[in-house]
């Protein structure tokens, strides 16, 4: 599973590694709430893998970025996580019940990502410069696609305005950004560690922070497919699911004898 | 619904959470048979002590009232009130009622 699934082998200590593989097998449980929650629909499971498979159906572009060092894994869980937080604590009111259930469960689970994420960050910005240095250069490489997360800005976003009127999103991309930003830039401070924005700077009078420019053509290239790691995540997708084929067909040869055996 | 036959089927899951209260639906996961249900139910709903049973049931064994029904099916306890104890009036000084 990416892209942390790359550093479980590799966690600098076994608790690490047993935080890591917790997480990542919440993450399998919260893509499996949402899908069930895409079933709701009427679509099946197997059309809605295919989908994801062939490339039809969007994933989060976030995961189209390479984990490079054991900083990233904390990277992503304080600001991956932390950004996918807001959204579903937004989502846990829309107005889909299957969909709002599932982000009720998630949110329970992903508050423990983000602070095993931000952990990681602050050991790392209080150890030796070279850690330090790694710190914020994994916080460097994942700032700007985390402000991407919560997608174009108001003005600019194809599918907003619809699913507002639904209220199937009940608070704006650029709402929730300045959130986010609000909160993180804090806690970037607490642990020493520099967001990489020259043009960041409070503003007294609205009491929020003002940030430069999200470079929109690489959010556009990467949701295009053209980030750094699409194709290869997809390749890895189609693999698993291609190499677990007999297994699937395995379980239910085994679950057919074994009601056989139960009716004779 | 797929009628690929190698696609594992549907099952609802509930979950107890102590003993003694009842189970409540969590959600749902596809399994080769009951027990795999049980056991993936273990893994996706129950990972921070959420329960101490669980129970699996074919979605297909499942029949649901349709919503377009709600009228025909519910309005008839609508105009009711004696059902519950709030309609009737007690005497004035009447204890423990």
């Amino acid at each position: 599973m990416l892209p942390e699934g790359n550093w479980i082998s590799r966690a600098p200590s076994l608790k690490r590694k047993a935080i890591l593989l917790a997480k990542v097998q919440d993450e399998a449980g919260h893509g499996l709430y949402l899908y069930s929650a895409a079933e709701t629909l009427g679509t099946s499971r197997e059309q809605t893998i295919d989908d994801l498979l062939s490339g039809k159906a969007k994933y989060s572009s976030i995961f189209n970025y390479p984990t490079l060092t054991w900083a990233d894994i904390g990277a992503v869980g304080w600001l991956v996580d932390g950004a996918a937080i807001m959204n579903q604590v937004m989502l846990c009111r829309t107005s889909y019940g299957p969909y709002a259930r599932a982000m009720v469960r998630i949110c329970k689970e992903e508050s423990f990502h983000q602070r095993q994420g931000y952990e990681i960050m602050a050991v790392l910005a209080k150890g030796t410069p070279g850690q330090k240095e790694m710190a914020q250069d994994a916080l460097n490489r994942w700032w700007w696609p985390s402000l991407m997360m919560f997608g174009p800005t108001d003005a600019n976003s194809p599918h907003s305005a619809e699913s507002m009127k639904w209220k199937i999103k009940r608070q704006s991309n650029d709402e929730l950004r300045q959130t986010f930003i609000d909160r993180t830039v804090q806690q970037a401070e607490v642990i020493g560690l520099t967001i990489p924005d020259p043009d960041l700077k409070w503003n007294e009078a609205t009491q929020h922070y003002e940030w430069g420019t999200i470079d929109w053509a690489e959010f556009n290239n990467v949701v295009a497919g053209n980030g750094p790691c699409n194709k290869e995540r997809l390749v890895a997708r189609n693999k698993a699911h291609n190499d677990g084929a007999w297994v699937r067909e395995a379980a239910m040869a085994h679950a057919a004898k074994k009601a056989e055996r139960k009716a004779a | 619904m797929s009628d690929n036959p190698n696609n594992w089927p549907l099952w609802e899951v509930f979950i107890q959470s102590k003993r003694g209260l009842d189970h409540k639906h969590v959600g749902s996961l596809h399994a080769a048979d009951a027990q795999m249900a049980i056991e993936n139910a273990r893994d996706v709903y129950t990972r921070r002590q959420e329960g101490q049973s669980i129970w699996v049931v074919p979605a297909e064994a499942i029949s649901a009232s349709q919503p377009d029904d709600a009228a025909m099916l519910f309005d008839p306890a609508d105009d009711k009130t004696y059902r519950h104890p709030t309609f009737y009036t007690m005497p004035e000084g009447a204890k423990y009622i």
